[in-house]
């Protein structure tokens, strides 16, 4: 089983709004994908149909070789949300116990023992360097360390495909570096599967094996390398027409 | 009030309901607050309202004595709590109109009952604002079932209540089933309401679940921790608040609520001269 996804031909619509249009790729095992497309692409849509969190209207989407509407998620799959910062500031729980929700599915009704579990959170918490916070308030980090949590969360299951919906969103971009270095260790040395959705396509070329360019339909998946050497009319024409490579100036 | 309570059974019966309620209202409390869905609570009094009203028309009317009151309040909670479950399905995105919806519903009902029944009489006054001798035997079984119940489920569903409260979607992603524990809980937070009424009354039950997560908030620091300290002020209100209620000869609903406000109070402000206290040393 090489792929992990397949998705074919995937239509989709908000009411009468038409936002997916005949999306057909493939996520191979191992990879490390890099999902661009601007804002209202469908992205964070293509996203939640693999997820089993909207459902399917046409087309077919394939999660380690079952149907979506079979497969049932056991830590296979884990997913770090756009808006994982929208969790509510003052709610009363520590880093620590964040990252254990990361464990619920492997948590069966009797409960064996917890020490392997605190074992894995702080495994997870050494992992994305936020050792030290573990019995901090979530409210009280900053918005690139909550980030961080929420990875810890995402790979204390040891998940297969772990889904990354914009990430650095909120990480200052001396973090973004590290936070790519951080991503490309889970991907090498813990062999877990990568989607980074994205619309910095400047940083995000230089990380990725494969580059999944989205708008309403795909306009490009391959090399990133083939990518970074069009012209950039050629590029636009494929991205859509608001694309901008975003630089950073430091 | 001991002497009274080693006496006199339907007084015993208050207290041990007084100190279960004391223990279940703030740990559903949490979660529910941690939701911001504190105002929940207040909509299913109403619809136990309701139920009682309704109780109390068919005993007068029909004398109908299997079902008692509390029976028929415990019927339409329950009910309430699947239709609020509902309305939350379909207003996604505002889930908290569910709560002014069945609340006026709820009130609204109460009043044709008890118009029906001909009138505001002293149950209806008890079930308002508690009472210190309301619970019989039977209703005390119920209300340890209903605590059994409880006590298990959260036992064995703690990990996924707890991450279906912080980020139901990465909750659903994780394979947990979302629809079935949300029913399952808000069907536990109707038992509870309804046992909760015997002892503060319709009017003040949401207080209970709130004002000690309320205060247990300030001084948490870990969700464990939330829960501890809420049931500590929890039991502390009521236990204070049914002795004072009893020889003041008030209605334990005020004595007790008041009791929790207080606590507040004091928390708030040993809070504020410690960190004064922390910052100048
Ligand atoms: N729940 C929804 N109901 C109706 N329309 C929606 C819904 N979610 C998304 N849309 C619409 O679908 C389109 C695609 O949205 P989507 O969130 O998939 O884009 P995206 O590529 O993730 O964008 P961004 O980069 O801003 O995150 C947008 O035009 C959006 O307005
Ligand atoms: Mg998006």
């Amino acid at each position: 089983m090489a792929n992990l996804i397949t998705v074919n031909g995937v239509t989709h619509r908000y009411d009468k709004h038409k936002v997916l249009e005949d999306v057909s790729f493939t996520i191979e095992k191992g990879s490390f994908v890099g999902l661009v497309g601007p804002n209202g692409s469908g992205k964070t849509t293509i996203i939640k149909l693999i997820l089993g969190l909207e459902k399917l209207q046409k087309g077919s989407i394939e999660a380690f070789g079952k149907p979506i509407e079979k497969f049932h998620n056991k830590g296979h799959v884990s997913f770090v949300s756009q808006k994982a910062n929208s969790f509510s500031r003052g709610f009363p729980a520590t880093a620590k116990e964040v990252v254990s929700m990361g464990l619920t599915s492997k948590v069966s009704l009797l409960r064996p023992t917890t020490k392997k579990y605190e074992y894995l959170i702080f495994e997870a918490l050494d992992r994305v360097n936020m050792m030290e916070y573990a019995n901090h308030n979530i409210g009280d980090l900053s918005g690139g360390q909550q980030q961080r949590i929420f990875i810890a969360r995402a790979i204390v299951n040891n998940p297969s495909l772990l889904i990354l919906d914009e990430p650095t969103v909120g990480v200052d971009t001396e973090n973004v570096e590290q936070f790519y270095q951080l991503l490309s260790q889970l991907n090498e040395e813990l062999g877990i599967t990568l989607i980074l959705v994205s619309h910095d396509i400047g940083t995000i070329t230089t990380h990725v094996t494969d580059l999944l360019c989205l708008n309403k339909s795909v306009h490009y998946h391959g090399n990133p390398s083939d990518f970074e050497h069009m012209t950039d009319e050629q590029r636009s024409k494929i991205y859509g027409h608001d694309m901008h490579t975003i630089t950073h100036d430091h | 009030m001991l002497d009274a309570i080693l006496n006199f059974e339907i007084l015993r019966n208050t207290f041990y309901t007084g100190l279960i309620v004391g223990l279940l209202a703030p740990l559903l409390g949490t979660f529910i607050v941690v939701r911001r869905l504190s105002l929940i609570a207040d909509g299913l009094s109403h619809v136990t309202l309701a139920g009682i009203s309704f109780g109390l028309f068919m005993q007068k009317k029909y004398t109908l004595l299997a079902l008692t009151p509390f029976h028929t309040g415990i019927i339409f909670s329950i009910i309430g709590a699947i239709v609020i479950e509902n309305l939350r399905g379909v207003y996604k995105a505002f889930q908290e109109i569910a709560i002014p919806i069945t609340l006026s519903i709820g009130v609204g009902l109460s009043v044709v009952f008890i118009a029906m029944a001909d009138g505001i009489n002293t149950d209806i006054y008890a079930y308002l604002f508690g009472s210190v001798a309301a619970v019989s035997r039977s209703d005390l079984y119920l209300v340890l079932f209903t605590a059994v119940f409880v006590i298990v489920v959260i036992t064995f569903l703690y990990k996924e209540l707890f991450a279906l409260s912080f980020d139901e979607e990465f909750a659903t992603v994780s394979g947990i089933r979302a629809k079935i524990i949300h029913y399952l809980f808000i069907i536990m937070t109707a038992l509870v309401i309804a046992a909760s009424i015997r002892i503060v009354g319709v009017l003040l039950v949401s207080a209970l679940m709130t004002l000690p997560v309320a205060t247990a908030m300030r001084i948490a620091k870990s969700f464990k921790q939330t829960i501890v300290y809420s049931i500590i002020f929890g039991e502390v209100a009521v236990i204070i608040g049914l002795i004072t209620g009893y020889y003041l000869e008030i209605p334990p609903g005020g004595t007790i609520v008041i009791t929790s406000a207080i606590l507040l109070g004091l928390t708030l402000l040993i809070k504020k001269w410690y960190l004064a206290y922390i910052y100048k040393g």
